[in-house]
């Protein structure tokens, strides 16, 4: 191996370590809240040191690579990809610690009716689910497992849309739960935005696999 | 595979079907290839891949090679090349070139700029003077030698002494200026000078050059054509090349993997 794919390859295994923890970070979040459990939000908002810490020796790792190597064609793309992956990750790690400061914020125990009812569990899953896909799919520069990404994240669009109404009617039913309301309302858009994200490193991976730019492109991903 | 006609430039110079033999060996294959007027086209590939014997058809000077033969046509507004008739001195104040290595004869400034003029007859020494200094100008180099016109060509630095050699092509007001790797013995800062200037002479003239130098190319050129035994494996526009080349090999070469 040339020093060049050395490092190309030391930078793809440090974002597949990021993507990594960003996957642990949403399902840890999703424990704190579904048990409440104060501790283990903690864990995941003091895990976003290392988060950010990843995320700010990548972009030195990547402004390093146009310096001295000055990539082109096939590894222009590809570190132009990490440049943007590294950020959205960075933002999923934001998410996952906005949804485990609610723990802390809220407490008493979320609402089991309404949190099924907008399907919660699900959206997490989901959002986790996407994750994954994207992780193994970009480790094995495989675009049609990346590209399972893209109908995952209707699901979380739909959800998404349903649970306005259903929060309202229920706010509306138990104003005593509007603050609790408000939190889960929050938490499903939070995971929409995760889905999003996920999206663009599909749609980033995409790119520099295939040099085909999917970004924007409606129906034809 | 033709540059697409997207633009509206016109073909300055045409190669149809060539190959060139030495001897036995085939150094080209069947290359097609159109270059635009006032751009800058490069040629890249390995060592031997055939770039340079491909420039040399455009001014002749593969004609004293031994054994050299070739099949094919090269056209330059339409008219060919190696047409019977055509006589080499008037192709050569068409098309000029600059070397690899600074090449200004043991003369001085003036005279190196002046030579091709002269060789041509010209004894209006007005014209002359005024060619001297418009060419000087044109490579940025007047200000910098103009007290000293009349010293040795020689004792400039590499950087002025090919200034001073592009500025000798462009005396004669050629319309194409064909380049063999003009900056590979200059530092980086006289190669960036040439670089300019190549940027700033493509708005008069038809530029095309030959470089080893992968960010030279896809800093000047406006079409890059990658050579690999003997074949034109892929040309395209530059910025295509460098960042989506469709042939693997291509790709293989521009980031470094080949061998």
């Amino acid at each position: 191996m040339s020093q060049l794919e050395a490092e190309l390859s030391q930078l793809k295994e440090s974002i597949i370590d990021m993507m990594k923890l960003a996957t642990k970070q949403l399902q840890k979040a999703h424990l704190a809240i579904q048990n409440l459990d104060g501790e283990l939000s903690q864990e995941v908002i003091h895990r976003e040191n290392r988060m950010n810490a990843m995320e700010l020796s990548i972009d030195r790792d990547c402004e390093n690579m146009f310096a001295l190597w000055n990539p082109v064609a096939t590894d222009l793309r590809f570190v132009l990809a990490m440049l943007k992956i590294n950020s959205e990750l960075e933002r999923i790690g934001d998410h996952a610690v906005g949804l485990a400061k609610y723990v802390l914020a809220n407490q008493e125990p979320f609402n089991m009716e309404l949190t099924k009812k907008i399907e919660l569990d699900k959206m997490f899953e989901v959002a986790v689910e996407m994750t994954e896909d994207v992780t193994i799919g970009f480790k094995e520069n495989d675009t049609n497992k990346v590209r399972k990404v893209f109908k995952k994240d209707l699901i979380l669009n739909d959800i998404l849309k349903n649970s306005s109404d259903i929060i309202g009617e229920y706010v509306g039913n138990n104003p005593g739960f509007s603050r609790q309301s408000l939190f889960l309302f929050s938490a499903l858009r939070k995971l929409e935005r995760v889905g999003d994200l996920t999206k663009n490193i599909a749609e980033q991976t995409i790119f520099y696999l295939e040099a085909e730019v999917v970004r924007h492109k409606v129906g034809e991903k | 595979m033709e540059v697409s006609q997207e633009n509206n430039k016109k073909i300055k110079l045409q190669a149809s079907n060539i190959d060139v033999f030495y001897s036995h060996f085939k150094a080209l294959k069947n290359i097609n290839l159109s270059m635009y007027e006032n751009s800058v086209t490069a040629f890249i590939g390995p060592s031997g891949c055939g770039k340079s014997t491909f420039l040399r058809l455009f001014n002749r000077m593969n004609d004293y090679v031994d054994g050299f033969s070739m099949n094919g046509d090269i056209l330059i507004d339409g008219k060919n090349i190696y047409d019977n008739k055509l006589i080499i001195e008037d192709l050569r104040k068409e098309i000029g070139m600059v070397f690899q290595k600074p090449n200004p004869f043991p003369k001085s400034i003036f005279d190196n700029i002046a030579y091709g003029l002269k060789i041509q007859g010209i004894k209006d020494k007005a014209f002359i003077e005024e060619r001297v200094i418009t060419s000087l100008k044109q490579v940025a180099l007047f200000d910098e030698v103009k007290d000293d016109l009349n010293k040795s060509a020689l004792a400039l630095s590499g950087g002025q002494q090919q200034r001073v050699c592009i500025a000798r092509t462009l005396a004669v007001e050629p319309s194409v200026i064909l380049m063999d790797e003009p900056t590979s013995a200059l530092d980086p800062i006289a190669t960036a000078k040439i670089e300019e200037l190549v940027y700033d002479l493509k708005e008069n003239y038809t530029i095309v050059m030959v470089t080893h130098n992968m960010q030279q190319a896809s800093r000047v050129s406006d079409y890059t054509a990658f050579f690999y035994m003997g074949e034109m494996i892929e040309v395209g526009k530059t910025k295509n090349i460098f960042t989506k080349p469709e042939h693997e090999r291509t790709e293989n070469y521009i980031t470094g993997r080949f061998g």
